[in-house]
């Protein structure tokens, strides 16, 4: 270190001078590759700001063209979606703004007053998110799960007919949801999983089940037997050996495939618009089904998406540092 | 530590022969090299002993104990991968105590024998590190520390220099072979390189082709092959071989005269071996022929590579039979020059054609 003066170079610091030498072409190709990626970043985020922002504006505001982007914000659309509502009638609409003026309503009904409705209740869409939350957690655990086993028994062991099987698991993927609905929907109600939890469940871990295997075993593949092998020589037991060399290694592995999974299971539409009704109904066909009671509510529809949106960012997002090593799977590791 | 016996062991992939039934005794505290080409079914062997690979039929003995079908962590053995297989996940103490932990000791006597270990083999700087972070060398010294804390009855070693450098590979394997020294521990390595094998074996077992072809200490295959691929495999170039044909006390060598009288105790055992035809192979190591201005056979100089300590040449008998014969560094063979030489009578050796076998000669026994 004695060849470092103490108090700096002692002359300017240009860029001919740097002693760090990267090249300034190459320094301006790397901020210009990094102004790309955020427009193209910003241009793709541009749907879920217009619906963020149409969540939080009035039923005025919504209708306004062109469109607006500073205004007023209004919780509208949230009131909207979590409530029920009736017309008041013009008879007791004084009876009403009294209340309101003295403050014996709350905001929720305020609001929804100064669209001339009063609340009769809750909504269902608490519901049909508690619903989602159970079907796609569940399902998603269950999927990877099984398919971490599976994929590890395809992976290290002789399994009888491993292709056939595993071309079987893949192919329960291959036919669109359309297809086979109906036939989903007659077996459902043979054996009275119509609209139950449970039945959704089932079909969801099913539906993953491929993804899951055919992920993992990738995963899995990567990882060098030797590792298990002098784990079986130092005294441990193979399903010990799973737990203490294989799952430690497969982590990012399992945290791409859960992510897939639940977003798959959570956006799921076409299977559970068919197949369940009220019990078991999740939250995309709900919010769909908004848009049919008289008159469009934007901003509650828009709420609707949002509040559906968290759960999945959240996960994504606490498992970001596993799935960016994930998604480079089948590069060379290290 | 304890004796390793194998009884007719046996490998089968589907119809193919990864090892033909094979009998084998490993000593306590011998050091044993499994030695052959890849593929030859020598890794397999190693295998089979560490409960790795399951027997198609056959035996195995650890001490009298019957392990054939016990599984690896039942065995008491330890193994060393050609890759060391350091978990990634856990640093180099977590990685040596990994074997440890398995057998549920306290985490006194973890310590007290990871540090003894660690000791041992020079390694407390790399203790808190990542073996990805680790040098191929240090890799390796890790991997031999986990092999070792377990105090196992024998040490299983698969290729461990084959992933090191070269010139790093050297000292590896003095610091391995003085560990056996140290340690007296019954140890199988595997290796392809007879430099190796020769180097660290006290006893090489020579495989190809799924069999054991020859059991012997260095000095022995070295000098004795039992058959043409021993004589061939071994040492670097490989024995001479050289197809003449055997009458009456001479051996007709390629090339217009060269007429070899074999040695007077060779008589007896030639006439008797190659009874119907006088198809013989005589094999001789470069180092065991002298190149002499009235040697008894001859050649032409084909090509002269300078080894440092001395000049190996390649001589050409006839058309195909080129023999390599070590010479001194300091004369000048022009190439295309003709040279005659020598064999010493008590280094040549005769095998048999048909059989690839050894002639013996019986005075050797």
């Amino acid at each position: 270190m004695s060849n470092f003066r103490e108090d700096g170079p002692g002359y300017p610091v240009t860029e001919a001078s740097r002693v760090d030498k990267v090249s300034p072409i190459s320094r301006r190709l790397r901020s210009l590759r990094a102004i790309t990626v955020m427009v193209i970043a910003i241009i793709m985020l541009i749907p879920v700001f217009v619906m963020a922002i149409t969540a939080f504006k009035s039923r005025s505001v919504i209708v306004s063209h062109p469109p607006t982007i500073f205004f007023k914000p209004s919780l509208e659309g949230f009131v909207f979606l979590f409530t029920d509502r009736a017309v008041v009638s013009k008879a007791r609409q004084p009876e009403f703004k009294a209340a309101a003026e003295t403050g014996e309503l709350g905001l929720v009904e305020r609001i929804a007053l100064e669209s001339g409705q009063e609340v009769t209740g809750p909504s269902d869409y608490v519901n049909r998110l508690k619903n989602s939350l159970i079907i796609a957690g569940l399902s998603t655990i269950f999927s990877v799960v099984l398919g971490l086993f599976a994929a590890y028994a395809f992976s290290r062991f002789d399994v009888l007919g491993k292709d056939d099987l595993l071309f079987f698991i893949l192919s329960t993927r291959m036919l669109p949801a359309v297809v086979v609905t109906i036939p989903l929907f007659l077996m459902f109600r043979q054996l009275g999983l119509n609209d139950t939890h449970l039945g959704m469940i089932l079909l969801y871990t099913v539906f993953n089940l491929s993804l899951a295997v055919w992920l993992l075993k990738g995963f899995i593949d990567e990882i060098p037997v030797e590792y298990e092998e002098a784990a079986l020589v130092d005294g441990y037991s193979r399903i010990q050996t799973f737990f203490k060399i294989v799952l430690p290694q497969t982590m990012t592995g399992i945290a791409a495939t859960t992510v897939f999974c639940l977003i798959f299971a959570w956006n799921e539409y076409a299977f559970a618009l068919m197949l369940t009704s009220d019990n078991a109904r999740t939250a995309p066909p709900s919010i769909a089904t908004m848009l049919g009671r008289g008159g469009i509510e934007w901003s509650a529809i828009a709420a609707g998406s949002l509040g559906f949106l968290i759960p999945v960012v959240i996960v994504t997002f606490a498992l970001r540092n596993y799935l960016l090593r994930g998604v480079t799977f089948g590069a060379v590791r290290k | 530590m304890a004796t390793i016996e194998l009884r007719q062991v046996e490998k089968k992939f589907g119809d193919l022969h990864a090892v033909k039934p094979l009998d084998l005794t490993i000593h306590d505290g011998e050091f044993v090299v499994l030695l052959g080409p890849s593929g030859c079914g020598k890794t397999t062997t190693l295998r089979m002993i560490s409960g790795l690979e399951t027997v198609t039929s056959g035996e195995i003995y650890l001490d009298e104990r019957k392990v054939t079908w016990l599984n690896p962590s039942e065995r008491d053995i330890a193994f060393v991968f050609q890759l060391f297989a350091l978990y990634p996940h856990l640093t180099v103490r977590q990685n040596i105590a990994f074997p440890l932990q398995a057998q549920g000791e306290s985490r006194e006597t973890i310590n007290e024998r990871v540090n003894e270990v660690v000791d041992l083999l020079q390694i407390e700087r790399l203790l808190n590190a990542r073996p990805s972070k680790l040098s191929g060398g240090d890799q390796q010294r890790v991997a031999l520390g986990r092999a070792l804390v377990r105090r196992p009855e024998a040490f299983l070693m698969d290729e461990p220099l084959g992933a090191l450098d070269a010139d790093f590979r050297e000292s590896m394997r003095a610091e391995i072979k003085r560990l056996h020294i140290d340690q007296h521990a019954t140890t199988v390595y595997v290796t392809h390189d007879q430099v190796e094998a020769m180097a660290m074996g006290d006893r090489i077992v020579v495989m190809s082709e799924a069999e054991i072809q020859q059991v012997g200490s260095s000095n022995e295959v070295y000098y004795d092959p039992a058959n043409i691929f021993v004589a061939n495999f071994i040492g670097s170039p490989g024995m001479n071989l050289v197809s003449s044909s055997y009458s009456d006390g001479i051996i007709h060598m390629p090339g217009a005269d060269n007429r070899y009288p074999v040695p007077d105790d060779w008589r007896a055992p030639l006439g008797e071996a190659l009874q119907d035809s006088g198809d013989v192979i005589v094999g001789f190591r470069p180092e065991c022929a002298e190149i002499v201005e009235d040697g008894t056979l001859a050649g032409n100089v084909y090509t002269v590579d300078l080894y440092g300590a001395y000049s190996m040449l390649a001589v050409n008998m006839n058309e195909q039979d080129i023999v390599h014969i070590r010479g001194d560094r300091l004369i000048h063979y022009p190439i295309g020059t003709q040279v005659r030489f020598d064999i010493d009578p008590e280094m040549v050796r005769f095998f048999d054609p048909a059989t690839e076998k050894t002639i013996k000669r019986e005075a050797i026994q």
